[in-house]
């Protein structure tokens, strides 16, 4: 020991005690500890003496022994005051040897680890990332429960550090933390959904660790990251691409339908499912057609087959064999031969796998047959695995080459081996007819050999194979027979013992004999030879009573005062049955038939059947049983779940989905919800009192065809406003309100002078609020109908007016967004630029401030907007178009619900007349199908795109502000059928009572109802359409949930809102 | 994942443990200790084991156990390939894996141990990021840190961890730059009492050893690429260019390192270097048997066999044997019942041979099998499969490396069944 020696070099009077312990054997018993123990503390004196003295190198000699005392598993701790103090020390080696203790023994001291924590939180700061690292990996792995929170926040804090080698630390983290207070999940789910995010691939693995060990049921948390995941595999470290494929995995077997699977039944499943849902792709009406994410899956692991980690190419054959289409499973053959290289527990694990794909499938492993010949330096479990392959590779093609290598294995020195070669060569024969006379010949023949072991199994074996085919082979059995009194191996005579009685009307000679044999013998034979004897009396008894009866009653009275229970309990029982007297009934009458019965040929099949239920790779599966923190791996979904949550927007810098509001939605249910509120709203029109203080419109609209059309017309004008807006803010927002000329030859004039300009775009209404987003190559453009001041003739007159002004840039072809059926006249667009590219500018920041004044002025609510997809710019061929809903109260119309849609040319070529037509006029205000078509002037290509506009439920509402009394004596009234109410888990970011009010804001254009300070927040709307009552009221509870109640009498859309809700508190 | 690691030496001594979660009690390996008895050898222990709250997978390597305790489910191979990467990091830094050695660097091997592993998943398995945070003990080291008190920590801290090339340490310099491959290809067979082949393959591997300054790109071509059939590359290989025009194109690691491990298809016959004609026998009475082995080569494309050496494991009865070698020395060992001839050259004029009697047990029956004959060897300048690199181009930087390929074959499983 180097340390040793160098102590010594510096001479001490602690060398003795120091070669004392050296002499002292590493694994010291009980004995031995005790004795150690007194040396161990005298010495851990002088230890914290070194550690308390000024020199560095006599503490980092002091802390080289403590560690070293640690390596052996010999107790250190009550140093920890002394090394606790160099936590700080500049030393590195010395800080790194101090951590070590530090980590070891922190559970057991910990009032004393606390004093340590302040150094790391300081070290969490430095400037270099991996002394960062380090703190965070040492304060994570200290178990002690009171620092969580602190240990929560490094956590968060790490997580979005700069270098991701410390993301990949705050990952492991995570899981450090999770198993220290199960309690914090919430919170920890929140910071690897962040990870997930990441695009380092030195964080991936690591996180989809931690994802697996703390919430690996959240599968939805994968979706968005499952291509980049796909994408990251290769570039990955060996031992994160194992966690990933095994996660994938599982993944994959919940999102993708089987590729197993053919024929009609599947296809007819497939027709029924999309003739309800237009929008699907009509490529997946087809028998089967892989999942394309199924594909990149499978594409992106094969690489990796190729990887020197035998790990990792494990995962990906047992991805393959879980994943794969039948045909493809193939490729991973070779590479797993190729494993059989390495070393022997690598072997021996392969092989297990090997083991069990063998037996599904053959044909994968047949070619590589000569791979699993035995060697004689094998260990043990190697052989005896390769056997287990070649009998389920044995078929009737290469049977004979593989029974010529068996009868070596025969032979083998190894007994065990020996043993189990004839047993495979058992199973080969029952498997494989045409050889089961040949097995069973040179089975007989091995009846000769001199090792008692072969001898013993072989008879176990035959007598399988007989059983099988009874009919023929009495010789075989009288051989058998003769052979006995050499057999000294109980089960190997209990066999012969069955099988003679079994078949004992084959050999009525020799019957009688053997138990004439037994009966001498039989209170020195083994329990097993025993019990088989019984059996034998009993049938000889039945067959042949004239020679037999008083060998059996002998055999039966020896039996009776067997020692073993079960050989009294079967005696009695036979004796009972056979030997008729007053008190045996019915039952001996059946003797014959219940000993005689034919018996169903034992099933010899592979060991390694019952591993199939586990997922191949895992340790659940190298022992057979589930092992803690298995996980299932699913079966494959009768239909694929929705494929669109794992797209992902690329081009857009800011990602904002609402996955509720997604395809998923059908149009039948927006049909209904609407249907609902119709035949509501005519029951209300009847008691017409109910609804107080209903808003004129919905009294107004007592027909719901006039609404209908209504909302129709709403629409329309918001696509014309937009159209009119577009032109205007489109061409390189000269114009920023497409109304009032004067108004922009102010804004001309005075570029920079928003203030005056403000309120009467205000008024107007046309604010250009995506200018600011969009950059100045892209001609932008979007529109209100929301702040639309002027009547619908006033409209048409405004877009008229503004069209002489209509100018593009020369490069920048800009369309006009016209509607057929409200502008029939042509529109033209003159080409004259009028602003210079810094005015342009000017003009954005003008806009900018214009909208925020807005917000102040029209919106009291809280609602920050999110945008949704109408036309991916992919799919638009370069235009792409979002809307969103921008919660001011329509003023054309009251039952309107304003929809302000955003036109962007990402491509470079210029759009030219972009319409919007073919309203599908029965799907009314809440969902119509808008198609986009716009000729390119250069190619005269004409495009159509057909898109649909979902309104979220919550934006269905007009905020209303009601007292608290008010509140709850309306919510008196919708009682009952009229109340939904749920408890929600609230993620813990919006447990407080500001976000949560925001959450629900940003889902419902509702009005906040004031109350005092308490936990309940109430929330008052009216539904657009007819004006009914919305009322929402939240509850904070403690462990994060809240009651969520709804009362309104549109119960659809109370449900929906609900889910809604629940969904946007539970998310971060 | 992998919670705690013992290592247990051949006599059953735990001497070194480490947890990297809460400690696991060293009792835990009692279940081991009972499965190692039961097993016999230790090579029969199974890799995978189940006590009632720990699993536990355990190697057997260079005469040590490495035993790791995990609680939960986890891919067996992800353990044992990781232990065994740390007792290829013992040998990378202190030249071998043994007891004594671990021993005497128990500070640096608790240093290595704590860095390969974070919450029991692997961090940094990279030998070349490894000794830039803790430098392997050198003589001249260790001497000079007994004096001085000096440390084997790195002082600076490593940035290697965090390039795109994690296996590769910035800012290498060398006065020599040198790039060596050697091609070591291995004949795996077994040949039946008659000679005839049961089965062969060619398994190769090609081991590097770069010294090279800066960030060098380097490619290597093969004229017969054809000739692999299955391949495994060190991570640094950018499978793509493997794909589409059969070349390694790689940023190398520094120093020491496997480059690729490849299948030759097996459809290619393969030449088997040397035969052996051999009579075993015991007779059925007198308890004695004889032994009358003759070597010499067969298919060796005109190179000489070296370093010729058969390894028997004689049945349990054998106690003794009276042998004389024309050529060569050998040694049986009457515990391990294993005979050991150690050939040395092989000389087509004068073929070795090694007969005599072999005296067994009185009383013990004749052995029901003839042992089977393991046979090494060694060819130099020669790569049986055929395999030929055809140059090695670098990219990146300016300097002109010294290069240089060596082929050697050497018998991997090679086995004569008699």
């Amino acid at each position: 020991m180097s340390t040793t020696a160098l102590y010594n070099d510096q001479g001490g009077a602690e060398a003795a005690v120091e070669a004392g312990q050296e002499g002292t054997p590493a694994s010291s018993g009980v004995g031995a500890g005790f004795g150690l123990f007194s040396t161990d503390f005298k010495k851990n004196d002088d230890l914290k003496e070194m550690l308390e003295s000024n020199k560095e190198s006599l503490k980092l000699e002091a802390m080289k022994r403590i560690v070293g005392l640690i390596a052996k598993g010999k107790n250190a701790s009550e140093l920890f005051p002394a090394v606790v103090k160099n936590v700080a020390s500049k030393n590195i080696e010395l800080k790194k040897l101090v951590y070590v203790y530090l980590v070891r023994y922190a559970e057991e001291q910990q009032d004393l680890a606390l004093l340590s924590i302040s150094t790391f939180q300081r070290a969490l700061k430095d400037p270099n990332q991996l002394i960062r690292a380090s703190a965070l990996r040492v304060l994570s792995s200290i178990r002690v429960p009171i620092i969580v929170p602190i240990m929560m926040l490094a956590i968060k804090e790490s997580a979005t550090d700069l270098s991701p080698y410390v993301r990949k630390t705050s990952a492991h983290a995570i899981q450090k933390l999770f198993s220290l207070d199960p309690d914090q999940k919430e919170q920890l789910i929140e910071v690897i959904e962040k990870l997930l995010k990441d695009k380092s691939t030195l964080v991936a693995g690591s996180v989809v660790m931690a994802f697996e060990e703390v919430c690996p049921d959240r599968i939805d948390l994968i979706h968005k990251n499952y291509r980049k995941l796909c994408n990251l595999l290769v570039d990955v470290e060996e031992w994160g691409q194992v966690v990933i494929m095994s996660m994938l995995t599982r993944y994959a077997r919940t999102q993708f339908t089987s590729p197993w699977k053919e024929g009609a039944t599947f296809d007819e499943n497939d027709k029924a499912f999309y003739d309800s849902d237009v929008e699907k792709d009509q490529a997946e009406a087809k028998p089967y057609t892989m999942d394309p994410d199924h594909r990149l899956l499978l594409r992106n692991t094969k690489p990796l087959l190729q990887s020197r980690n035998t790990a990792v190419v494990m995962s990906v054959a047992q991805l393959y064999w879980h994943l794969a289409p039948t045909s493809e499973v193939t490729v991973v053959t070779k590479s797993l031969v190729r494993l059989l290289r390495s070393h022997r527990e690598v072997q021996y694990v392969v092989l297990q796998n090997i083991a069990t794909m063998s037996i599904q499938r053959k044909g994968m492993f047949e070619p590589y047959m000569k791979s699993f010949y035995v060697r004689s330096t094998d260990a043990t479990h190697i052989k005896t695995l390769k056997l287990e392959i070649l009998t389920n590779l044995a078929n009737e093609a290469n049977i004979s080459t593989i029974l010529r290598e068996f009868q070596t294995y025969v032979k083998s020195q190894d007994k065990a081996f020996a043993a189990a070669t004839i047993q495979a060569i058992g199973r080969c024969a029952t498997n494989i007819t045409e050889v089961t006379d040949t097995c069973l010949n040179g089975l007989v023949l091995l009846l000769s050999n001199r090792d008692e072991t072969v001898v013993a199994e072989s008879v176990v074996v035959i007598k399988k194979l007989l059983q099988t085919q009874p009919t023929q082979h009495s010789d075989i059995i009288k051989h058998m027979a003769k052979l006995f009194d050499k057999i000294t191996v109980a089960m190997a005579r209990a066999s012969i013992v069955w099988l003679i009685g079994e078949y004992c009307e084959r050999v009525p000679k020799i019957a009688p004999d053997l138990l004439r044999k037994m009966a001498k013998s039989f209170t020195a034979e083994e329990d097993i030879v025993k019990l088989q004897t019984l059996n034998l009396g009993a049938k000889l008894y039945l067959t042949n009573p004239k020679q037999t009866k008083l060998l059996t009653q002998y055999i039966l009275n020896l039996g009776k005062y067997d020692q073993n229970y079960d050989i009294r309990d079967r005696t009695r029982f036979i004796r009972q049955l056979i030997v008729p007297n007053e008190k045996s009934g019915a039952l001996s009458k059946y003797a014959r038939r219940i000993l005689l019965a034919s018996k169903p040929a034992p099933l010899l099949e592979s060991a390694f059947k019952d591993r199939e239920r586990f997922q191949l790779g895992t340790l659940s599966h190298s022992l057979n049983i589930k092992t803690t923190g298995y996980l299932e791996l699913s079966d494959w979904p009768a239909v694929a779940p929705d494929q669109s949550v794992r797209n992902v927007e690329v081009i857009e810098p800011v990602k904002e989905w609402i996955p509720s509001v997604g395809k998923s939605k059908p149009a039948k249910s927006d049909d209904k919800f609407y249907s609902d509120s119709e035949g509501e709203r005519e029951e209300e029109g009847g008691s017409g009192s109910r609804s107080g203080s209903s808003d004129s419109s919905s009294s107004s609209s007592s027909n719901s065809s006039e609404e209908s059309g209504s909302e129709d017309e709403s629409e329309e004008k918001s696509s014309s406003s937009s159209d009119e807006s577009d032109r205007s803010s489109s061409q390189s927002g000269k114009s920023s309100s497409g109304s009032e000329a004067d108004q922009k030859k102010k804004k001309k004039s005075k570029k920079a002078k928003p203030s005056t300009g403000n309120s009467d775009s205000d008024e107007n209404g046309n604010d250009p609020v995506a200018q600011g987003s969009s950059s100045s190559e892209e001609t932008s453009s979007d529109s209100e109908s929301a702040d639309e001041s002027e009547s619908e003739a006033q409209q048409k007159r405004s877009t008229s007016r503004s069209k002489p002004k209509v100018e593009a840039p020369p490069k920048k072809e800009v369309s006009l967004l016209d509607l057929d059926d409200l502008s029939p006249l042509p529109l033209t667009t003159s080409k004259s630029s009028v602003l210079s590219p810094s005015l342009l500018s000017d003009l954005e920041g003008l806009s900018l401030s214009n909208v925020s004044s807005t917000v102040q002025v029209n919106i009291p609510t809280f609602g920050p907007v999110k945008s949704h997809d109408l036309l991916h710019h992919m799919t638009g061929k370069g235009l792409s178009a979002q809307y969103h809903f921008p919660r001011r109260p329509c003023l054309y119309q009251a039952s309107m619900v304003n929809v302000q849609i955003t036109l962007t040319n990402s491509s470079d070529q210029a759009l030219e007349e972009i319409h919007i037509k073919d309203w599908s006029p029965t799907n009314l205000n809440v969902h119509c199908f808008n198609t986009i078509v716009y000729p390119c002037s250069d190619s005269t290509k004409e495009d159509q795109f057909t898109v649909s506009i979902h309104p979220a439920v919550g934006e269905l509402l007009l905020p209303t502000s009601l007292t608290e009394h008010d509140f709850q004596k309306e919510q008196g009234k919708l009682l009952g059928m009229n109340e939904t109410s749920a408890t929600i888990t609230v993620a813990t970011k919006n447990s407080s009572a500001q976000p949560l009010n925001k959450q629900i804001l940003s889902v419902a254009n509702l009005g906040e109802v004031r109350t005092g300070p308490s936990n309940i927040h109430r929330f008052a709307g009216r539904t657009v359409s007819s004006g009914a009552l919305v009322l929402v009221s939240i509850e904070a509870k403690e462990n994060s949930t809240a009651s969520l109640v709804i009362n309104t009498d549109k119960s659809v859309m109370a449900s929906m809102l609900l889910r809604d809700l629940k969904q946007a508190l539970s998310q971060a | 994942m992998i919670h705690s690691l013992f290592l247990i030496n051949h006599s059953g001594d735990i001497f070194l443990e480490k947890h990297w979660k809460s400690v696991v009690s060293r009792s835990v390996c009692d279940y081991f200790f009972e499965a190692r008895e039961n097993a016999g050898s230790p090579e029969n222990v199974p890799p995978v084991l189940q006590t009632p709250h720990h699993y536990l997978i355990s190697i057997y390597r260079d005469r040590l156990f490495f035993l790791s305790a995990v609680q939960t489910e986890v891919p067996p191979l992800f353990v044992i390939e990781f232990l065994h990467r740390v007792a290829e990091m013992f040998q990378d830094y202190f030249g071998e894996c043994s007891e004594v050695v671990i021993k005497d660097n128990v500070v640096i091997v608790y240093e290595l141990l704590e860095e390969m592993l974070d919450n029991g998943f692997p961090l940094a398995t990279e030998s070349n990021v490894l000794k830039e945070m803790i430098r392997p003990p050198t003589i001249l080291r260790s001497v000079v840190n007994t004096l001085t008190g000096g440390s084997y920590i790195g002082e600076t801290l490593p940035m290697g961890q965090l390039s795109t090339i994690p296996w590769r340490r910035s800012g290498v310099k060398y006065t020599n730059n040198e790039a060596y491959f050697d091609v070591i290809e291995e004949i795996d067979a077994i040949l039946d009492k008659s000679g005839t082949t049961v089965f062969a393959e060619i398994q190769g591997v090609i081991e590097a050893c770069i010294k090279l300054s800066g960030m060098p790109d380097l490619t290597l071509s093969f004229m017969n690429p054809r000739l692999l059939d299955d391949v495994s590359f060190h991570p640094c290989v950018r499978f793509k260019r493997w794909e589409s025009e059969r070349v390694l194109s790689f940023i190398p690691p520094d120093g020491n390192f496997t480059l690729m491990t490849y299948h030759v298809s097996t459809q290619n016959l393969v030449a088997i270097p040397v035969y052996v004609k051999q009579s075993i026998g015991f007779f059925e009475s007198g308890s004695c048997g004889r032994l009358d082995l003759t070597v010499g080569p067969k298919q060796t494309m005109g190179k000489t066999v070296e370093g010729m050496m058969i390894t028997i494991h004689m049945p349990t009865a054998v106690l003794s044997a009276n042998l004389t070698a024309t050529q060569g020395s050998h040694t049986y060992n009457p515990i391990t019942k294993v005979l050991v001839w150690d050939v040395g050259k092989l000389n087509p004029q004068k073929l070795p041979n090694l007969r005599g009697s072999l005296s067994l047990q009185s009383g013990a029956p004749k052995p029901e099998e003839n042992p089977s004959l393991n046979i090494n060897l060694k060819i130099q300048q020669l790569a049986i499969s055929g395999i030929k690199v055809n140059r090695l181009d670098m990219y990146g930087e300016k300097y002109k490396p010294f290069k240089g390929v060596k082929y050697v074959t050497k018998a991997g499983r090679f086995q004569v069944r008699t």
